[in-house]
């Protein structure tokens, strides 16, 4: 077993780094550019029950150290990931992925979580809950105690693989969003989604998304994330992937004594398709200078 | 698609806001007329996504106008400076349509994809007429270079160059395709006047340019593709442009 080998809810990854959903598509487009086996495992494109066509465009934006984003789910839908994403992936990835699931309702996420709990190459449901509650009047599942508490605990009752429960940081007590996941019976806990920002276009005085608002990630949002991480860790008893804002080596050692048991790593994707391979690359030498005999020794020491 | 340690190897204004750039060290790169390069600037967290204006050899031209902070710090780099570059995204015109006059319109910065093309398809033995939209005459580029490869016609707004007028106005007759690009109000004209087949490329502003963040998404008559990768330049039946 190598020095980067981690346990995740109960299956061993050769090293704790996952390219986080939404910025690593389906994975095949990344097999262009570098053998994926080389991750730890990585999470798909959030998967809804219907096809979405998403928000309209512009949905990027850029900013000091980071990016906005309001894709908005865009998706084939969970019938066509498993028709045709899936299967093309096998012949690129041959490692349990890790599928992230989005819904509208609290039935929309057992469907969708029941049908790709069954599928073979599937190793952990991610179950973003940072999406709107269209029966709850749009707020997010995952901004209340009692939303959270209630898609997982459907989910958990449905389905066989590992759950993870994958938390927004726009609230007020994280922890306890954390701790009703956790009660719910989720097996880990993924954290974090981006944060709502916004900009503005000088020319036209508009805002510059289409969306209006969009969630910000990258660099900017490391600090927070890591604080997030810590405080998480420290207050739940199931292993917390940590992420935001990661793109380094350092930064992954750091989200790891923060108390992540992996890291999941998104917008240093799209500003550069090696930067996972990257990481994974200078990893050992890093941890060597911090004198790290094994990476599963530092989680949460901080 | 490749990544690319490229050199900076001259940097030159065209007109007051518009720069030639020519990169060096391209490697043996597959580029192709339409497709585009992304370009990592120094403390900028997104890459520029800029049209492939030329290539020769080793080297590649781009043009660029200055109109933010990163072809702003772009237009300031010197030569010998490193920049980090992905080739060979996009899918590019599709030259094997042209038939034996093809013409070609660009508007502003969307004119330095057509040199590249007009260049392949004078090479192919093709009779090119371009078409080339300005909005005054001290913003003119690359007029000239345009003639090696055909017949050229400039239009701009005040009429202190060529035909006055915008690109839709001085179409000429009996051409067997075209090839269009520039902005959406440009394209959205030349889609309603002309009755020639044609492609037009298209722009969005990307998270990544390969394909994995569905942020430049585009609904076409045959579904959502991404202007990154089924794009930037798309046939004209698809385009959902009928209102
Ligand atoms: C496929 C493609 C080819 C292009 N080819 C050329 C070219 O050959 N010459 C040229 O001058 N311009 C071209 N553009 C436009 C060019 O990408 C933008 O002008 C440039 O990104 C602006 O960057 P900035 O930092 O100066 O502006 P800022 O406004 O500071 O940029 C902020 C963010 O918005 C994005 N952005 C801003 N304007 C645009 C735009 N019009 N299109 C896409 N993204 C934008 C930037 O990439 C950046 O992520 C092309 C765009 C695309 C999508
Ligand atoms: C373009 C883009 C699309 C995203 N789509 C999803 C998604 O579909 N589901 C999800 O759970 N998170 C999504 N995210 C959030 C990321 O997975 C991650 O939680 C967040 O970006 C923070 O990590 P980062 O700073 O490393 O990007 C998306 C992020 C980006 C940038
Ligand atoms: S810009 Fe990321 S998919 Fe096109």
């Amino acid at each position: 077993m190598g020095r980067m080998s981690t346990d995740l809810c109960g299956i061993r990854i050769d090293n704790p780094i996952i390219p986080a959903s939404g910025t690593f598509g389906y994975g095949y487009e990344f097999a262009e550019w570098y053998d994926i086996n080389l991750l730890g495992t990585f999470s798909f494109k959030g998967t809804t029950r219907q096809e979405r066509f998403g928000n309209p465009t512009p949905r990027i934006a850029e900013c000091a150290s980071g990016m906005l984003n309001a894709v908005g789910l865009q998706n084939p839908g969970v019938d066509k990931v498993i028709s045709e994403e899936l299967p093309k992936l096998k012949q690129v990835f041959h490692k349990p992925v890790m599928a992230n699931i989005s819904g509208f309702s609290v039935d929309d996420y057992v469907y969708v979580s029941k049908l790709l709990d069954e599928q073979e190459s599937v190793g952990w449901l991610e179950i973003n809950i940072s999406c709107p509650n269209v029966h709850g009047g749009g707020m997010s599942f995952g901004t209340t105690c009692e939303g959270a508490y209630e898609v997982i605990r459907a989910v958990k009752n449905e389905c066989r693989k590992p759950v993870i429960a994958k938390l927004s940081p726009n609230v007020t007590d994280i922890v306890s969003i954390a701790e009703a996941c956790e009660e719910a019976g989720a097996d880990g806990i993924s954290l974090i989604n981006t944060l709502l920002g916004m900009r503005i276009n000088l020319r036209t005085g508009k805002p510059l998304l289409a969306n209006t608002t969009g969630g910000l990630s990258g660099p900017a949002v490391f600090p927070i994330a890591v604080r997030m991480v810590y405080q998480v860790s420290k207050a739940v008893h199931i292993p917390v992937i940590g992420m935001g804002g990661v793109s380094s080596a350092e930064d992954v050692i750091e989200m790891m004594m923060a108390g992540a048991a992996a890291v999941e790593v998104g917008a240093a994707n799209l500003a550069d398709p090696m930067a996972c391979k990257k990481i994974i690359e200078t990893l050992p030498s890093v941890m060597d200078r911090y004198g790290i005999e094994n990476l599963s020794d530092i989680i949460g020491k901080a | 698609m490749k990544q690319k340690e490229c050199t900076v190897s001259a940097v030159k204004a065209l007109t007051e806001n518009i720069y030639e750039m020519k990169l060096s060290d391209i490697g043996e790169a597959c580029i192709v007329p339409g497709s585009f390069v992304n370009l990592t600037i120094p403390g900028l967290f997104l890459r520029r996504p800029i049209s492939v204006c030329d290539v020769n050899g080793d080297e590649l031209t781009i043009i660029f106008r200055v109109v933010g902070h990163g072809t702003e710090k772009l237009s300031a780099m010197e030569p010998g400076e490193k920049l980090p570059v992905l080739l060979e995204l996009g899918n590019g015109y599709d030259l094997s349509k042209a038939g034996e006059r093809p013409l070609l319109i660009g508007g502003g910065v969307g004119i330095p994809p057509l040199y590249y093309l007009a260049k392949k398809l004078h090479e192919l033995g093709k009779e090119v007429t371009a078409v080339l939209g300005f909005n005054t005459a001290s913003e003119l580029f690359y007029t000239e270079e345009f003639q090696r490869y055909g017949k050229v016609i400039v239009t701009t707004v005040d009429g202190s160059a060529g035909v006055r007028g915008f690109v839709s106005d001085a179409l000429p007759e009996g051409c067997s395709f075209f090839y269009a690009c520039g902005p959406l109000p440009m394209e959205k004209a030349l889609y309603k006047k002309l009755n020639i087949d044609g492609q037009f490329s298209l722009e969005e502003r990307m998270g990544c340019g390969f394909g994995a963040c569905m942020g430049c998404s585009f609904m076409t008559k045959l579904g959502s593709k991404r202007i990154c990768r089924e794009g930037p330049v798309f046939d004209r039946e698809v385009l959902p442009w009928d209102e």
